[in-house]
Parts: C-alpha cells; sequence; structure tokens
C-alpha cells in the first residue's frame, strides 16, 4: 500500500534499505549512502548523458539485473541495486582500461597531474599493466581554441563536460564533438576561438588534462598549493572560490559550488584575473592599473615620493583636517572594493572624525542608494526561481556574467520567464520570453505601459503583441514577479531608471528586487553607510544631507569643497564627466587610498597603500544581501595596510580612537549595533554566509566531490591572526536592525525631462563589458588580448538610412565634440540608438566616447555622418 | 526445395524496368490500397496491420501494429521512415528505394493515415544517390497525383512527405540518433529512458519509426487483408521477407520469400535464389542476419528463415542481410574487416565502443596480418565481454545503444568457432588464404 504521507522513496543498495527523493538520480542516492559510484561524465550541476559508462551498477529488472548507468536513473521505489558485485567491477574496470588505452602516459608533465580523477582512479582500481600493446591515438597537442584555454586531443577522453558546459549552461556552443569513433575529438569551427567568457569553467570541470588554463599552465603542481576558501570580488554576485597558491604567489582561482550563488561555476574575468594582483612585478607606472602602489607616498615638488607611514598619515590628517574646518569642505568618493569592516572603518572616520556627510561608494554610474535599500529584497535564488523575472539592465553577461547564468538556466532548464527591457545588446535576449526594446530616455515609459492596462504613451514604440504577453506573464505571476535592476546605460541619466523602478515598486506591490550593480563590494559599502543619508546595517537618516560623487565632484571645482578622500583609485576611470572630475582634482587637495595605481594618482597629493582582494580578511556582500567571508591568501607587497588599520591610524592623527582594533572585533561591532552578519559571517568561513535581514536562514553545502570539482582538496580554515579577545556572538542576535529608508514615492521622479528624438541623431547607449578597462582587467596579462575595442554598433534600420555596413568608420558628431568610429551590425540595438563600451579604448587606445557624452542632460544624441 | 506458393508482396515489380514510374505504379495496381484505407476509420487500417502481425523489418523485429499503438496521444506527432540501410552486405531496402519508390510512398501515406498524422520524414541514406533521386521523384508525382498534400484523393486528410538524406553515418539507423540527426544535431542516439520515441521522438513529440520494408508492405496488407498476410509464415513470423544474399554464392541478390516455410539451406541453394555456393565448396559459416548477427555454422543450414527460430539459436534474422562463407573464406579477415566497420562507425558517445571497437580492430589486424600473439585471442574475448556482458544474444550492454555489443558478435563467432584458424595465422606469421 501506498503511504500517503511518505515523501521519500526506499531503494535497496548493495542489500541495505536507503531513503532517497524521489526523481532523485540513483548515483547522487548512492553517494549519501555512502556507495560512492565512480564516474567521468556526470557533474552535478549539468543534465546527466550517461556516455562515459563509468557508474554502471546492476539494477534488478523485469529481466533481471542489468547493468545501468547510475548517473542517468532516477531512484523509484523498490529499486534494488548492487555497486559492489563482481559484474559491475569488471564493467567498470573494462570502461577504465578502455579509457586508459588511448591516454597518453604523459601524467609528469601532465597539470593535472596530482588532482586527476583519472588518475585517481587508475591509482585505486585500474590495472597496474596495460594490454594495449598498440600504437596509441595521435594528434597535435596542444592546440589553442582560445584565448585562454588549450586543449589537448591526446588526454581528452571524449566525457563532453566541457561541450555539454558550453551549450548547455553557458549557450556558448563553440566547442563541439567533431569526427566519430575513436577519431572523435573536441574542435571549434574554423575561425570561431572558443572566446565565452566562461571558458575557463571547462577547464575545472575536465576530468583529465586535456582542458588547461594558459594562465595556469605549468605554473605550480597541485601538491605544492596551498588554499583558502574566500569570494571572488571582482563583481557584486561574489562567487565563492577556493583561491590557491604557490608560496606567496597566487596561482588559481576554483569556482566553489555554492548553492545560493555561483553552482561552482565563475567567469573568465575573475578567475583569470589575479595575475592584475600580483602578476605585475615589474611595472613601476604609478598611472597604470598594473601597478601595485606598494609605499605611503606625498606629493613633494610635483613627484609622488615614498615616505614613512607617519609622515603620510600626518600629511593626509593636515590636508583633511584643514579642508574639514570650513563647512561641506570635505567628502569621500569610492569605497566600493572595501570589506564590510573597511567600509565601516571608514565610514566611522567621515561621520564620527571629519564629521562629513559627503559620502557616496558610487561614482555616479550606479542608482540611488537609499531607493534601492527601501526596495524589498530578492536573493539570487529567488530570482532564479521565480515565475516571471523582469529585467532593467544591461547585457548581464558582460555585468554580472554569473547572475547571467542562473537566469540562463532558469529559462533554459526550468523553462521560466524573462521579460526583458532591452536597452542594448544582451546574451540573455534568445531565451527571454519577451524582450521589449528601450530607447534611452524612455524606460520609465515602458515600465509604465508594462505595469497598466490602458494605452501607452505616445512617442513609444512597443509591440503590441509582445506587450501584452509580458503584461500576461507578469500578471500570473502575481507575488513571484522579481524585478532585476542595474543601471543599463551609463549615459542616461539615473532618473529614467530609478523612475522606473518607483512605477514597479508601486505597480507590483508582492515584487521583489535584485539590484544589478556591478562593482565589487559596492553592496557592502552601501550597507556600511558609505553613501549620503545612509547608515552603518542598512540605517537611514533622512534629515542628513550630503553630497553624492556627481555633487562633490562639482563643489571641488567651485572650491566649496577643498579635499577628497578617494577610497580606491580608479575615480576617473569610472566617471562618466572624466574632464570635468580631472579639473575637480586639479583644484582639491586628494588622499587616495589605494593597493593599484591609476590614472587618479596624477592628481593625488597623499597616497596610502592599501592590500587588495586575495590578502584581506574580512566580510563582503554581495547583490542580494549576502554576507560572505574573505581570506588572505597572499601577503600584500611592501607596507600596504589593510584599510581599517589606515583608518583607525588616520582617527588617531585626529586624536581619535574609533575603537576598531581587528577585523574580527569591528565586524562584532557592526553586528552588535546593527544585527548586520557580519561576525557570523566571518566566523563562518566555509560557508555560504547570511543574507542580512534574512535571520539565520543557511543552505546547505553539498559535500564537495573530486570528480566534480577537481582541484579543491578540501577548504581548510584560515585563522584571522591576533583577535581583539574571545568573541561571542550571543550577544548580537538581539541587536534591533535600524530604521531602514522609505520606498520614495514614484511622484518625486516624475519629471524625468527627455529631449524630443532628433531624426537625425542616434541616442547613445554607453554599456558595459565584462573586459573593460578596469582595474582587473588593465593589470591582467591574462586578459590583455581581450579589452573592448570602441566601436559604434547599430540596428540594420539605422545602418541602412546611413548607408554604411560593419566595419565603415564614420564622424560621429556630438554637442561636446567629435571623433571617428568603426560602426558594427548589431541588432540587439533598439532602433534610433546606437550602443558603444563604457571604458573601451579606441585603436589608438584612446578612450573617445567619454569625452563626448552629455553627462548634464537626461540621454546624449549623437550623429553620425559618413566622409 | 524451397516454397515457392506465397505471392510476392514487396517485389512484385520486379520484371518491368520501369517499376519506379507512377505509370508502371498505376498500371500495376498502384494508390488502390490508399483510396481503400481512406475509406476506412484509421483505426480499422491501423487494426489490419496489426492482424497482419507485421514485425519490424529494420532489425530488431518489433510488430508494427505494437508500435503504432504506443503513440501517445498528442497534438502533433510524426511518422519517420528509415531507409539508412548503411551496413555491410545489407541491401535489401537499397532494391525497394530504387525499384519499388511507390510502394514505399503509398504505404508511407496509409500508414499516416492510420496514425493519423501530417508530416512524414524519410530518411535515406545519403550513398542512396539513385535511390534518393527515385524516392524524391516519386513523392513529387505522388503529390501531382493528388496522393501527397492537401485533401489527398479528395479527402479531409492532409500530408506532407520530406525526404532527408542522411550525410553518411552508419549510427544514424539507429532510431535515435536517426532523430537526432533529423533534428539537425550530431547522430548521437540517445539515452533510454525514454525507450521508444512513440513518446518521446522527433523535437520531443511522439514519433514512429518505421523501415523502409514495412512500410512497403503496408499496400498488399490493405489490398488483401491483414488476416491473409498473417496466413503466410508461420508462428510470429508472417508473411514474406526480402533478403540480401551476398558472400559465397553463385547467385548473390535480393530474394522474397515467405517466412518460416523456407530454410537457409533453401535460400543459399535454390536455383531460384542463390543457386549454391561458387564452385560448390562446403560452407564454412553463414551471416544469418547482418554483420552484427552472431555466426552460424552449416549445421544450422535446415534452421527456418523465421525470427524466433533463429533467435532461439542466438543469433538472429536481424537486417535480412545473410552472407555466405565457404572454404575459401578466411574467417579471421572477414571478422577484421566487420570489426573495421563498427570502428568507424561508432559515434563514439560510449567508451567501450569508442575504444573499444578501435583496439578489438587493430589487435584482428594484426592477428589477420600475422602479426598476432596466442593471448591475443583470450584478450580479445574479455575485451569483447566488457562491451558484451556475458557474450550472448540477445546481448547485455555496457552502451547506450546497440552499435557496441554488435562489435564482439563476430570477433566471438570467429575465435570460437574456428579457433584454429586464429593459431595458423600466429604460427604462419601470416594469412594462410593470402
Amino acid at each position: 500500500m501506498t503511504d500517503l504521507t511518505r515523501t521519500t522513496v526506499s531503494i535497496t543498495v548493495n542489500g541495505r534499505t536507503v531513503e532517497a527523493n524521489p526523481g532523485e538520480l540513483l548515483i547522487e542516492a548512492a553517494e549519501r549512502s555512502g556507495n560512492y559510484i565512480p564516474r567521468f561524465c556526470y557533474h552535478p550541476r549539468m543534465d546527466p548523458v550517461g556516455n562515459c559508462r563509468m557508474c554502471l551498477v546492476e539494477v534488478e529488472g523485469p529481466r533481471g539485473a542489468t547493468l545501468q548507468p547510475a548517473c542517468f536513473l532516477k531512484v523509484n521505489d523498490g529499486m534494488n541495486v548492487t555497486t559492489d558485485s563482481e559484474k559491475v567491477k569488471k564493467a567498470q574496470d573494462g570502461v577504465l582500461e578502455f579509457l586508459l588505452a588511448n591516454h597518453p602516459l604523459d601524467c609528469p608533465v601532465c597539470d593535472k597531474g596530482g588532482e586527476c580523477p583519472l588518475q585517481d582512479q587508475s591509482l585505486a582500481h585500474g590495472s597496474g599493466e596495460t594490454r594495449f600493446v598498440e600504437e596509441k591515438r595521435h594528434w597535435v597537442k596542444p592546440v589553442e581554441i582560445g584565448e585562454l584555454i588549450l586543449l589537448d586531443r591526446e588526454r581528452c577522453i571524449q566525457c563532453s563536460r566541457c561541450t555539454r558546459f558550453a551549450a548547455d549552461v553557458a549557450g556558448d556552443a563553440q566547442i563541439a564533438f567533431a569526427s566519430r569513433g575513436d577519431r572523435i575529438e573536441v574542435a571549434t569551427s574554423p575561425n570561431q576561438p572558443f572566446d565565452s567568457v566562461f571558458s575557463g569553467n571547462t577547464v575545472q570541470i575536465c576530468p583529465v588534462g586535456a582542458l588547461t588554463a594558459k594562465p595556469y599552465r605549468f605554473s605550480a603542481r597541485p601538491w605544492d598549493l596551498d588554499q583558502v576558501e574566500s569570494t571572488c570580488t571582482t563583481c557584486a554576485v561574489q562567487c565563492r572560490v577556493a583561491v590557491q597558491s604557490s608560496g606567496n604567489h597566487l596561482t588559481r582561482v576554483l569556482g566553489i559550488d555554492s548553492e545560493p550563488v555561483n553552482h561552482g561555476w565563475l567567469c573568465d574575468k575573475g578567475r583569470f584575473t589575479i595575475d592584475s594582483i600580483d602578476g605585475n612585478e615589474a611595472s613601476t607606472d604609478l598611472l597604470h592599473a598594473s601597478t601595485r602602489i606598494t609605499e605611503p607616498m606625498i606629493r613633494r615638488n610635483g613627484v609622488l615620493t615614498s615616505v614613512s607611514w607617519g609622515e603620510a598619515l600626518a600629511e593626509a590628517a593636515r590636508l583633511l583636517r584643514d579642508a574639514s574646518n570650513t563647512p561641506q569642505g570635505v567628502g569621500a568618493i569610492g569605497g566600493a572594493a572595501l570589506t564590510n569592516e573597511g567600509a565601516f572603518a571608514w565610514e566611522r572616520f567621515l561621520r564620527g572624525v571629519l564629521g562629513t556627510e559627503n559620502i557616496d561608494a558610487q561614482y555616479g554610474d550606479g542608482l540611488d542608494a537609499a531607493l534601492l535599500q527601501s526596495l524589498p529584497k530578492a536573493t539570487i535564488n529567488e530570482a532564479a526561481n521565480a515565475p516571471t523575472v523582469i529585467t532593467l539592465t544591461g547585457d548581464l553577461r558582460e555585468e554580472l556574467p554569473i547572475l547571467f547564468l542562473r537566469l540562463r538556466e532558469s529559462a533554459v532548464r526550468y523553462h521560466r520567464s524573462i521579460v526583458e527591457l532591452a536597452f542594448g545588446p544582451s546574451a540573455l535576449r534568445s531565451v527571454t520570453r519577451v524582450s521589449l526594446p528601450v530607447r534611452p530616455g524612455e524606460a520609465h515609459l515602458v515600465a509604465r505601459a508594462l505595469t497598466s492596462t490602458g494605452a501607452v504613451d505616445k512617442g513609444v514604440e512597443i509591440n503590441e503583441v509582445d506587450l501584452a504577453e509580458a503584461r500576461r506573464l507578469i500578471g500570473e505571476s502575481g507575488e513571484g514577479v522579481v524585478v532585476v535592476v542595474g543601471r543599463p546605460n551609463v549615459a542616461e541619466s539615473a532618473q529614467v531608471v530609478e523612475t522606473a523602478l518607483r512605477y514597479l515598486a508601486e505597480q507590483l506591490p508582492q515584487a521583489k528586487f535584485l539590484p544589478a550593480l556591478r562593482r565589487s563590494n559596492v553592496m557592502g559599502a552601501l550597507d556600511m553607510g558609505l553613501s549620503p543619508q545612509l547608515r552603518p546595517g542598512r540605517g537611514f537618516d533622512e534629515l542628513a544631507e550630503g553630497r553624492d560623487a556627481q555633487a562633490q565632484l562639482a563643489a571641488l571645482r567651485t572650491g566649496e569643497q577643498k579635499a577628497v578622500l578617494l577610497l580606491g583609485g580608479c575615480l576617473l576611470g569610472n566617471v562618466i564627466d572624466v574632464t570635468g572630475a580631472c579639473e575637480s582634482l586639479e583644484n582639491a587637495d586628494v588622499v587616495v587610498v589605494t593597493g593599484h595605481g591609476g590614472a587618479t594618482l596624477a592628481y593625488a597629493n597623499v597616497v596610502l597603500p592599501a592590500v587588495v582582494q586575495h590578502e584581506r580578511v574580512g566580510t563582503v556582500t554581495n547583490i542580494e544581501g549576502r554576507v560572505t567571508s574573505v581570506a588572505p591568501k597572499i601577503v600584500a607587497p611592501g607596507s600596504a595596510w589593510p584599510d581599517l588599520a589606515i583608518a583607525a591610524e588616520l582617527a588617531e592623527q585626529f586624536g581619535q580612537n574609533l575603537g576598531l582594533h581587528s577585523v574580527e572585533q569591528t565586524a562584532k561591532t557592526i553586528e552588535a549595533t546593527t544585527g548586520y552578519p557580519t561576525l557570523s559571517a566571518l566566523n563562518d568561513e566555509t560557508s555560504d554566509g547570511y543574507v542580512a535581514g534574512r535571520g539565520d536562514e543557511r543552505s546547505p553545502r553539498r559535500p564537495l566531490d573530486p570528480m566534480a570539482f577537481p582541484g579543491i582538496r578540501s577548504i581548510e580554515i584560515v585563522g584571522l591572526g591576533a583577535t581583539a579577545g574571545a568573541v561571542d556572538v550571543s550577544d548580537v542576535v538581539t541587536a534591533k536592525a535600524p530604521r531602514s529608508a522609505p520606498l520614495g514615492s514614484v511622484k518625486a521622479g516624475r519629471g524625468v525631462d527627455v529631449p524630443l528624438a532628433d531624426a537625425y541623431s542616434l541616442r547613445v547607449v554607453l554599456s558595459r563589458r565584462l573586459y573593460d578597462n578596469g582595474i582587473a582587467v588593465q593589470g591582467s596579462p591574462a586578459l590583455h588580448n581581450l579589452k573592448a575595442v570602441t566601436t559604434l554598433r547599430l540596428n540594420h534600420f539605422d545602418l541602412d538610412r546611413l548607408g554604411v555596413s560593419t566595419g565603415d568608420v564614420v564622424n560621429v558628431i556630438g554637442e561636446r565634440g567629435s571623433t571617428r568610429l568603426p560602426v558594427a551590425l548589431d541588432d540587439g540595438v533598439p532602433r534610433g540608438a546606437l550602443d558603444v563600451a563604457f571604458g573601451s579604448l579606441n585603436e589608438d587606445g584612446e578612450d573617445v566616447i567619454r569625452p563626448i557624452i552629455d553627462h548634464d542632460r537626461v540621454i546624449t544624441q549623437l550623429r553620425l555622418e559618413t566622409t | 526445395m524451397a516454397t515457392l506458393t506465397a505471392p510476392l508482396i514487396v517485389s512484385s515489380r520486379a520484371e518491368f524496368a520501369d517499376s519506379y514510374t507512377l505509370s508502371r505504379y498505376l498500371a500495376t495496381g498502384g494508390y488502390v490500397a490508399l483510396r481503400t484505407a481512406l475509406t476506412m476509420f484509421p483505426e480499422d487500417v491501423a487494426s489490419e496491420v496489426d492482424q497482419a502481425s507485421l514485425l519490424g523489418r529494420g532489425g530488431a523485429g518489433f510488430p508494427a501494429g505494437r508500435k503504432w499503438s504506443m503513440l501517445r496521444k498528442a497534438p502533433l506527432s510524426y511518422l519517420v521512415v528509415n531507409g539508412d540501410e548503411s551496413e555491410p552486405a545489407t541491401f535489401k531496402d537499397h532494391y525497394l528505394v530504387e525499384r519499388d519508390p511507390h510502394q514505399l510512398i503509398e504505404g508511407v501515406i496509409i500508414a499516416a493515415y492510420a496514425l493519423q498524422v501530417t508530416q512524414v520524414f524519410v530518411f535515406l541514406r545519403g550513398e542512396f544517390a539513385l535511390g534518393l533521386e527515385r524516392v524524391q521523384q516519386a513523392v513529387n508525382d505522388a503529390y501531382e497525383h493528388g496522393a501527397l498534400g492537401s485533401k489527398i484523393f479528395g479527402s479531409n486528410f492532409s500530408i506532407d512527405v520530406v525526404v532527408h538524406p542522411g550525410a553518411g553515418a552508419y549510427i544514424c539507423g539507429e532510431e535515435t540518433a536517426l532523430i537526432e540527426a533529423l533534428e539537425g544535431k550530431r547522430g548521437f542516439p540517445r539515452i533510454k529512458p525514454p525507450f521508444f520515441p512513440a513518446v518521446t521522438g522527433l523535437y520531443g513529440e511522439p514519433t514512429v519509426v518505421n523501415n523502409v520494408e514495412t512500410m512497403s508492405n503496408l499496400p498488399w496488407i490493405i489490398n488483401n487483408g491483414g488476416a491473409a498476410f498473417a496466413a503466410l509464415g508461420g508462428g510470429r513470423s508472417t508473411g514474406t521477407r526480402l533478403f540480401a544474399l551476398a558472400g559465397r554464392v553463385k547467385n548473390p541478390g535480393v530474394y522474397e520469400v515467405e517466412m518460416v516455410k523456407n530454410t537457409f539451406r533453401d535460400l543459399i541453394y535454390d536455383p531460384q535464389f542463390g543457386g549454391g555456393v561458387i564452385d560448390d565448396g562446403a560452407i564454412k559459416a553463414i551471416i544469418p542476419g547482418g554483420v552484427s548477427a552472431p555466426w552460424f555454422g552449416p549445421e544450422l543450414l535446415d534452421l527456418p528463415l523465421g525470427q524466433d527460430e533463429v533467435a532461439e539459436k542466438g543469433s538472429m534474422l536481424g537486417s535480412g542481410s545473410i552472407v555466405v562463407m565457404d572454404e575459401t573464406t578466411c574467417v579471421v579477415r572477414a571478422a577484421w574487416r566487420i570489426t573495421k566497420f563498427f570502428s568507424r562507425e561508432s559515434c563514439g558517445q560510449c567508451t567501450p565502443c569508442r575504444e573499444g571497437s578501435g583496439w578489438i580492430e587493430r589487435a584482428m589486424y594484426r592477428l589477420e596480418h600475422g602479426e598476432g600473439r596466442m593471448e591475443d585471442l583470450d584478450l580479445l574475448l574479455d575485451l569483447c565481454d566488457n562491451i558484451a556482458p556475458g557474450l550472448t544474444w540477445p546481448p547485455q550492454m555496457t552502451t547506450i545503444c546497440v552499435l557496441g555489443p554488435s562489435i564482439p558478435s563476430s570477433v566471438h563467432s570467429a575465435i570460437s568457432m574456428f579457433r584454429d584458424d586464429f593459431i595458423a595465422h600466429i604460427k604462419l606469421g601470416r594469412c594462410p588464404h593470402d
């Protein structure tokens, strides 16, 4: 009789009864019961294909026990399985022997040697001697299949993990099988390299040394590597990673399977830009990101000169004190790359010591922090599980690659709906249910159309069928709608998207929101109060008045603000109005706290060297508010200090004590006073962290399967060094979260003043690219050749109208100047708009587009002329 | 002597040089069955076929009527005709597509009507240059004749047939690989479950995949009734069957014979068929059902040509190909050449088949060329056992599709039946037949 209350099924594995979840794969159920079944092609994050045949086990059926692949078989009640019989052993040994028949014996020179599932398997179960006396299969080895990836076809065991990852997970089917029989090979198409931004994952999941990554190749042996578990802060998704080093040199980053975040995947930027941290020892140009700042410096006679910490701190304090003597005379910009503890320390210094409210962790390229804070938040999992997701973002593959993978999986594998407001080209487009093209300056109108039932505002072109479908999907999803919102176009005033966001929040009261701000720990910095009106632990003070980044730069230009503390050295790389920012810094006293060089240092009066990613301990917060710990793997070069120490010492110069003596104690202070889970995350280094504002919700960790994650052995607990005495979490759980910002009314933003369309001009979409000219990519030799080159992308209607085609160079004329750039066809760009990559450089290595952006208008229009 | 009283069901137009034309087809009773079928309820058409107990002629011998009854009810479903006949010495579908394409098309339309499927794909082996031309011409003519397209012959039934050439892979004869190829993908057989395309097939929709000869039987069955068909043959093996007879026989070719009523000996020796062994030599072995089948020795020549009768003796009638080997045949070379075929045609998906076929081929090559070792014989049997555990027939499998266990058949048969021939190769250091 069926017990209707049962939620599990019973199967028998080797004579023992095992409870399993209905629909669970046999290989997983058996493993949980302690019967590990060997495998090569199976990967827990991809659909099984059962083609390596290593996991054959005996399953009782109507025709007696037959050999079946455990990775493909779903358990059902009463299933009787044998995994250790002679027949099973012979079949598995046979498969292993077949795999080794053509596999070269080059383990001593193979990168995978020492962490190779095939090697481990052979050692454990293989025969000591080969019965294969023929010549093995030969290929040219290795071949470069992409900028970062090499393929050795002799080592390949055709498990199809890489090809399935590329096609099914990343959606970049650039590698596939060619030929057949034992001459089958993984291959690229002619003239189409494997240039997926997720290419490094194929190396991580390759169960042999067939795929190797150029940056890591031959740099270390696995047994020489030391590793810690940490969080990647290259973007704000913040994937969990294992950071590995050989000695004091970073060698490799591998993705850890974090259920709520990255599922083991990483983007190539996060994986391969560790060389920007310690891969440029010879670089000395202080104005370039490849140079690490190792010593404190003061500008003397126009030249930055190395000094002692004491001198530098005294000088920094002098400049900031002088400026803070006048009302509104001082402020700070930046901080998105800090840890939460570092951000908190600077917040204490700025508000507590300098008494300023002029604080902004964004560079005017994000969104209204108070507005974001006021929205009901969704986690990444909630977005990925939502029946309908609305995206108001740029190309997520370029901005937050792993969020793109999660949403893509949701659409492709689980058939959930994505309604995309398409501002420009987007890799997500092919899997969305509805994609509504949005011209610059019209997002709020499209959002209004989406959430109302009436007619669409005049002048806005929306396909009626698409609009009806989008309205239907949103209407049907009720509480299940999640809105992912970022800053899709930095050449458009943030008001436009903010107004759209207010409409959506008003009209969809049950919707949840996932901020898609890009930069590193920007969410943590905002949560620590690095923004006007915000307070640590997501507090809000509506009475406070301070300047955001743009207002500070304006005030510096007029001299109203005298000094600025830059938390990070990349201001000039990130502001839209780069000319104006240079003028502002020229006028001001500038103290820069940074680990990397950059153009901004040309204006620095004092430079204080700080530690960077993978050199520091603390916590960080991702887009969903998940707080996780970061761990140091290497020691920072020279005399760089953690930001916490710099802030504390600078406060000392003012005769004040921040009371923050260690990261752990700072984390405790934050959690004790606001309930923000910094200490909980810090004390739990091998976890997926805690979502701020969600209590103790934790997701279970899947046991580390070396076959799924070769290269990650086990993650060690990292010592935090000297701490300020025993830390007890018991007193922090009672802390009340501070008052948070109320949801701003849509009326406040209703007056978006978009200029009329000019028939001769195109509206500019200044969008983000993953391989931009930011610190990570600029400083990374590995990614050097992948940087975006400035190109104007246009819809074919507009190309035809102008009578130009891909590759043609046109004159680009705006109110602020003109330049010449090549055009390219891209029908992802809405009609009447042109898309160009922010931070990209033209063929001469110059950023020619930012100077001609009308940063003080709602949108920028440019005219294109053929010569 | 052979029993020759049975009518010719699928090769009745063999005597006409223009058997492939619409005019000849119409002159010899063509498209009458279709007109009859269109006056019947679709389920009655299906029930005639079920009554005929027509076994699938592609190799597995699954009853066509039962396959049809398994078609999952869905708004959209497909009929796919498998004409990817690519196995060495198998050429009976080759004959049908070249010599009687209209009979195939009429059968297809009848089947589609019975299944109420309106979209048919005829997947033909790409190397059938003439066959593709003639089937396409037949399809074009049938459209013109009103037998295909919208509201055929004035009925309410509409149907489209697309002829799709294969790209040169034997594996696409495996029905799920064929479906993948039709979908524009690489011809990898699909893993089971789902076991039957009738549940999840082309583009994920329910799909019936039938062989060319199976389809070609349908006009006769409708004209004469399922009972008349079932009255022919014996046991489960009803009707007649086309056999492609090859190897050391005087008259190799395609012959239609009544099942069960005739034996292998009849087919090989009857003057109307094979006419005996070349130079009247003694038969050493036969391959009873295509090169994936285990071999028979001469002691089984009197076995009736019936599916179950052959299965009982551990082999199969399979693809309807019978290869005769006599004393002049080098069985080592024969087994090696068959293995070479499978090695080249393995899709490369499953390890045992991909690596096993290559390994066995190379070892067989050494043996045939006098470079073998005694231990190779046991090695080969063990490798065969690792692909098809137990070396039984029907086989146990370690692979996704049956190409894997097809590899050991010839090697296992050759070694177990003619071990001395292998030893002679090894001792002589060359092939004794060279």
